[in-house]
């Protein structure tokens, strides 16, 4: 019964996993942009949340109402302002530029609220839990980051390839000098990707936040989780990043059942053996 | 005459330290359809990227209907109703038929073109919509770049190379489209390397050599040894 609880929960986990991955698949696949202050960018949103939950009063999930738009005004604004003017045939200004912005984060992060791990409550939501047949319990609280998750997957998913937004995302990605000519300011449209990436990098945050507790120097972690739920899943297929994030969190809590010492390896060994089988990941696109 | 409705004026167009266009000056008056005919390297692929933006200049260079364009965006100049069929066809490989031929309408301009139109005019389109763009054969790539070209309603259409890399027969069903395409009110630069379709279907005819315009005038006041001589230098 250890066992199935251990895949259950991992299977839940894999969903915040797929939430840290989904914003950085999603720029890369538009402006093959690897965004390494990603991860930062989490542990941003979970202080964002912090300072308003404390302030303000709020819960954490009220919070989100807050924390995703001022993520994705900061997304629109750092794109237009910053990253546009790294982009071009050679790919090693935008990861500089983005390692920069990663330290830049993490040291007025210590600045602003010291090196303690903080950690956001949500109250009663956190200790409720469902019973399940076989004398399973599990947490409501992760069966909601998990629904929230697939949504945000399926939300993504349908903005890509049935909205006027997503259609601008794939021309601009395919040729970007043409879907200029149809009138599409490349400029705009990236920043709206940027947007979209931080707004779903605000929900992360805040999950992330309400589970564990955080301090500014875990961003790069979380950016290793995003990416390699990414590599899992394959690139460009937004499905098989919330798969790649579930094979990780199930890979993690099964390592973690044999030896706690041993969750993070495991998660890793999952994902180099998955890379060893199959190198563009278990769903790559088809083009 | 009446003003030209879109000029060059002494046009340098520059890749980096590589000068591709030296004081390159063409006009095109409204509904007229002028060809610009040169050897590969003339620089008639610079001339297009300059006018519709994705090469940009100093401003006075480029003018339409009396404004300086010639240091806008790409896509501030679509906007303004110049819509270009970029030679090698170009269509969004991740984009349906119809996704492509929708793009080209976003620039929102109002007009005699609709999905319906371009779907009329070229039906086997229409049986297509829904598979992607690159799937589809050249001739109807071809149709596809046309139709979202038409799609933004342009005042005047550029035609990059439309015959490179096409069998003959749908070259010839294409320019005779060539009438239908360019309906009333609009104007057209088409650039070839065939000069005797070019010359066909055009009023006026610009030649580029190297850089610079080396024949300009009438196509029945030009002689085939002065085409010659000003296609190829000798």
């Amino acid at each position: 019964m250890d066992w199935v609880n251990a895949i259950v929960q991992g299977v839940l986990l894999g969903g915040l996993y797929a939430l840290f991955a989904a914003g950085l698949s999603l720029i890369f696949g538009v402006m093959r942009l690897v965004n390494i202050a990603h991860g930062d960018f989490i542990v941003l949103a979970a202080f964002l949340g912090l300072t308003i939950t404390t302030t303000l009063g709020l819960s954490p999930l009220v919070a989100l109402a807050l924390v995703v738009p001022v993520m994705a005004a900061i997304g629109y604004v750092l794109q237009r302002g910053i990253l546009n003017r790294t982009l071009g045939d050679d790919i090693l200004p935008p990861l500089m530029v983005t390692f920069g912005l990663s330290v830049i984060i993490q040291n007025g992060l210590l600045e602003i609220y010291s090196a303690d791990p903080q950690k956001m409550s949500a109250g009663a939501l956190e200790t409720a839990s469902l019973s399940l047949p076989g004398g399973l319990n599990v947490g409501v609280l992760p069966i909601l980051m998990f629904a929230v998750a697939v949504a945000v997957i399926a939300g993504l998913q349908w903005i890509f390839y049935h909205s006027s937004l997503g259609r601008a995302f794939r021309a601009v990605s395919d040729k970007q000098d043409i879907a200029q000519l149809m009138g599409l300011n490349k400029a705009h449209i990236f920043g709206l990707a940027m947007a979209l990436s931080l707004a779903v990098v605000g929900i992360a945050g805040v999950f992330l936040g309400i589970r564990t507790s955080f301090d500014p120097s875990i961003g790069p972690g979380r950016l290793i989780f995003g990416f390699e739920a990414v590599i899992i899943g394959g690139l460009g297929n937004l499905w098989g990043t919330l798969i790649g994030g579930i094979i990780l969190g199930v890979s993690q809590n099964i390592g973690a059942q044999i030896n706690p010492g041993w969750q993070l390896l495991a998660g890793h060994i999952a994902f180099l053996f998955v890379l060893a089988v199959r190198p563009r990941g278990l769903f790559p696109r088809i083009d | 005459m009446a003003d030209a409705v879109l000029s060059t004026r002494s046009l340098e167009a520059c890749y980096g330290d590589f000068q591709a266009l030296f004081g390159v000056s063409i006009d095109v008056y409204p509904e007229e359809v002028i060809a610009i005919i040169g050897a590969n390297g003339a620089g008639k692929t610079t001339l297009m990227r300059s006018i519709t933006g994705l090469l940009t200049n100093q401003p006075q260079m480029v003018t339409w209907k009396g404004r300086s364009i010639g240091a806008l965006r790409a896509d501030q100049i679509a906007r303004l109703g110049i819509a270009m069929v970029p030679e090698g066809r170009q269509l969004f490989q991740s984009l349906s038929v119809e996704e492509n031929l929708i793009i080209g309408g976003q620039v929102g301009r109002s007009g005699a073109w609709s999905l319906e139109k371009v779907y009329d005019l070229f039906p086997v389109l229409k049986e297509r919509r829904n598979v992607p763009a690159t799937s589809l054969s050249g001739g109807q790539q071809q149709m596809v770049s046309i139709g979202r070209a038409l799609m933004s309603n342009p005042d005047i259409l550029l035609f990059d190379e439309i015959s490179l890399g096409l069998a003959p027969i749908i070259i010839k069903s294409i320019y005779e489209a060539l009438p239908t395409i360019i309906g009333e009110g609009m104007s057209a630069i088409i650039v070839e390397q065939d000069i005797a379709k070019a010359v066909s279907v055009s009023s006026r005819v610009y030649c580029l050599q190297e850089g610079r315009v080396s024949l300009e005038g009438r196509p029945q006041d030009l002689t085939r040894d002065a085409i010659s001589a000003a296609y190829f230098g000798v």
